[in-house]
């Protein structure tokens, strides 16, 4: 016995017409409509279940008005405003119309939302939700108790079984491959094995969700590392919006475990180390369910001028003067990490928190209908469609709405499948020249035989601190700049990494470092787009540039890697009904 | 706050390639007493031995990545803190599927117990415009069997399922039970049967491994308990003629 790299050997073919990479929301709303017209096979480098979408926690937002008066046109508006107006307005105007119809459809497909007394879909407020245009807060997320994600994604990953999606678990994807401005395949590593599997196909939909990992405290999951928009971005695909990431007021402190916003939309409230609600302050009409840009930057704010609890890095969310019973039929959840992970009780005790990194607006720019665009004048790749986090549409402009992601990866991972479906005949099976298939050996081959003193997680481990300290919630071009030149140095510092792991089968060293050099990209990518953007927008804020500034940056980030370093175009934001306004809540 | 402690981690390892015997491994590390298990192996993994394979993702017990077998209990590594264990800490595979490499199981045979049960939702009526309504109460029938996060621990930790691989188990029979039960469901007869005849509820001996297992704390027997209710209820009908 011993080891022998498979990788270089035997290569296993598939022709599936439909190839989705990623079984979270997007992907398998997806493979609903594309299974439709032909065969699809879904890639996931988890087992479907696993998939991040699964720890959405508060609902899903839509004007069902089932608890209260509601209307689709002020969750429009709640959206661009809450984008801080640089979200695109006609696709903001159709994911929020979409949403009941969306909404109704996954009760449809089997999912089990908690109740109204009249067995509705039951409503809860959330962050930014309001009625009569930011008037007063609206009872507008759908949830299931506070594992809405969990439901919803255990409900359409049945309902792809049922419609016999095919699914690849515990697969890599290594390369999209993208010739002549045409989709042609996938080339990815089955990891259990170690052997390569090529997919050629006519349709690729790119739905692997966001990049939070990048950072040091996030609240996604480990999978969540972002390859699949670095693969695009280094064939010249841009990235948009990518300054855009938006940090989760409430993580637990120390784990950044998520707590919903939910728990502040039943009545929760922010408080500091003076015993003062603070939010009034920051946002005295929405107060703790402001959005989640406005109320990290108050709680960040509050512990830099020495106003965290006993003076520390936190401050507390209360949930202890709510009804027990909400806790335990809504919250159930949360109140369950609260007691595994910090031995507290929220019934009892207030919950120490802080902002954790949580959702990438930015992405892989796409029109309405999911297909990526190559350039800000609109056009697309042919076959080649994104949605979910890993997209970029913009609904969610420089800040998304609590409830609007799972909205996103449903509406648009939708109008991906139908597009596919409807465009199918004119698609052709694609081919993957054998030249992609050398250079993923190769870099295979770089992995496994490459010497040095560096090893993946120490670099990992710094690349993500660096984010944190220099990049998140508070900027400015120096914090910035450092972080570049840190990037660029680990970058250096990773061709001298050397993996201990020789194995084939199940080789996770190999894939830690595949994953952290796609890394590399996303981090220059957001770091250089932040650095250009010189202004305060959503969760984009500059210290140096502390105002919005519309005159000037009333427009989409399009970054571009070329072989002579990245390059910057700007695309306009669409306007239709609402004009910016200054963003008070 | 936080205290530091010395752990010994003692790992069943399986390496394929190098023996096809498995053997075992001790690992030597400091950890806070807010730490879990995965970020013990999350720690050997980064800096003492990358070979270590193990499955994770959330991290906060919703995705069902990281179940295997510590201090001799089928668990979450994510939500089993070091501090409420001894310092040495016994951790292997989950029991009885086979294993790909160390704490690597293949899943396969647990899903496709899944599959033999129907897992969704089958509904033949006319689709009202707005969604079908439920009421509460009877949303709450499902409502624990919803939470099940096919992590796979109280499968494996099932007798019948280590004597006899062809037994559903438990994981599946909460599936079942999740569809059975749900109002919106219309293929309850066809799903009792499923259960019934390949080798389901009525191989289940209530040893309740399962409800000590589930890091969900679903009580898995209660709910089978009610499908052999109802299974029998509709058999006695059936043969009555009624």
């Amino acid at each position: 016995m011993g080891y022998t790299d498979h990788t270089q050997m035997e290569i296993v073919k598939h022709q599936y017409d439909t190839v989705i990479i990623g079984s979270g929301l997007a992907g398998l709303r997806a493979s609903l409509e594309a299974v439709k017209v032909g065969s699809v096979v879904i890639l996931t480098k988890l087992y479907p279940t696993r998939s991040h979408s699964t720890a959405a926690q508060g609902g899903i937002g839509a004007a069902l008005g089932n608890e209260e008066e509601d209307d689709p046109e002020w969750h429009f508006f709640d959206t661009v405003k809450g984008s801080d107006f640089l979200g695109d307005q006609d696709a903001i105007e159709f994911m929020c119309y979409s949403a009941i119809p969306i909404v109704i459809e996954l009760e449809h497909l089997g999912v089990p939302f908690s109740r109204t007394a009249d067995g509705k879909i039951a409503q809860r407020r959330f962050g930014g939700h309001t009625k009569y245009f930011g008037k007063e807060p609206v009872r507008r997320a759908c949830y299931s108790a506070d594992r809405t994600g969990h439901a919803v994604l255990h409900a359409l990953y049945e309902q792809a079984l049922k419609n016999q999606v095919k699914f690849f678990e515990e697969f890599q994807v290594l390369d999209i491959v993208i010739e002549d401005g045409i989709a042609q395949g996938v080339i990815a590593l089955e990891i259990k094995r170690g052997i390569l599997h090529l997919f050629e196909t006519k349709a690729i939909i790119v739905a692997s969700g966001g990049f939070g990992k990048i950072f040091k405290v996030t609240s996604n999951a480990f999978a969540t590392t972002g390859e699949c928009l670095s693969i695009l971005f280094e064939q010249g695909i841009p990235l948009e919006d990518m300054e855009f990431f938006q940090f989760h007021p409430t993580g637990l402190y120390g784990l950044g475990i998520l707590i919903t916003e939910g728990a502040r939309g039943e009545g929760g409230i922010l408080i500091n180390g003076r015993g003062e609600r603070f939010m009034e302050k920051y946002a005295p009409t929405l107060k703790d369910l402001a959005p989640r840009d406005v109320i990290s930057r108050a709680i960040l704010t509050e512990i830099k001028e020495g106003r965290g609890i006993k003076g520390k890095e936190y401050v507390y969310l209360d949930l202890t003067h709510l009804d027990p019973k909400i806790l335990e039929k809504r919250l159930p959840e949360i109140s369950s990490f609260c007691k595994t992970y910090l031995g507290i009780d929220p019934a009892k005790e207030p919950i120490p928190v802080v902002p954790t990194a949580h959702y990438a607006m930015g992405g892989i720019p796409t029109d309405i209908k999911g297909r990526v665009l190559r350039d800000t004048n609109g056009s697309y790749v042919a076959g080649l469609y994104a949605a979910g986090e890993c997209a970029c549409v913009s609904v969610h402009g420089a800040n998304r709405l609590g409830c609007n992601s799972l909205l996103d990866t449903l509406v648009f991972g939708k109008e991906a499948g139908l597009d596919v479906a409807k465009n199918f005949k004119n698609f052709l099976r694609g081919k993957i020249p054998s030249y992609r298939i050398e250079k993923v050996k190769g870099f295979i081959e770089f992995l496994n035989s490459n010497k040095g003193a560096e090893r993946v997680a120490p670099l990992r481990e710094r690349l993500q601190r660096t984010l944190m300290d220099k990049a998140s919630v508070f900027r400015t071009k120096r914090s910035l700049e450092e972080a570049l030149e840190e990037i660029n140095n680990l970058r250096e510092r990773f061709r001298k990494v050397e993996l201990k792991d020789k194995g084939t089968v199940f080789n996770q060293e190999r894939l830690q470092a595949f994953e952290l050099y796609h890394m590399f990209n996303l981090a220059e990518a957001l770091v250089r787009s932040a650095l250009v953007r010189e202004e305060s927008r959503g969760a984009h804020y500059r210290e140096d540039f502390p105002y919005r500034d519309d005159q000037n940056w009333l427009k989409h980030t399009f970054i571009f890697k070329t072989p002579q370093g990245v390059e910057f175009k700007f695309k306009p934001v669409v306007i239709t009904k609402f004009q910016p306004t200054e963003r008070i809540f | 706050m936080a205290q530091e402690r010395r752990y010994i981690f003692h790992i069943k390892r399986f390496l394929p390639e190098i023996s096809s015997e498995p053997f075992w491994q001790t690992y030597e590390l400091t950890l806070s007493s807010w730490e879990r298990v995965l970020d013990g192996l999350i720690k050997i993994q980064d800096y003492l031995d990358s070979s270590l394979g193990f499955r994770k993702s959330c991290a906060h017990g919703i995705c069902g990545s990281c179940a295997m077998k510590i201090n001799d209990i089928n668990r979450l590594a994510c939500q089993t803190l070091v501090k409420d264990l001894p310092e040495i800490i016994k951790i292997e595979p989950l029991p009885k599927l086979p294993v790909i490499k160390d704490l690597v199981v293949d899943m396969t045979p647990f899903f496709e117990k899944h599959e033999k049960i129907l897992p969704y939702l089958i509904n033949t009526e006319n689709l009202p415009e707005r969604e079908r309504l439920q009421k509460p109460e009877d949303q709450e029938r499902i409502l624990e069997a919803i939470t099940c996060i096919l992590c796979g621990c109280c499968t494996t930790a099932c007798p019948t399922f280590w004597i006899n691989e062809n037994f559903l188990g438990p994981s599946a029979l909460l599936k079942a039970y999740r569809f059975i039960f749900d109002t919106r469901d219309t293929a309850q007869a066809d799903r009792l049967i499923s259960v019934v005849e390949q080798m389901g509820i009525f191989h289940c001996h209530s040893a309740l491994n399962c409800l000590k297992a589930c890091p969900k704390e679903i009580n898995i027997p209660q709910h089978i308990i009610k499908l052999k209710k109802l299974a029998v209820k509709k058999a006695l009908r059936r043969s009555l003629k009624i």
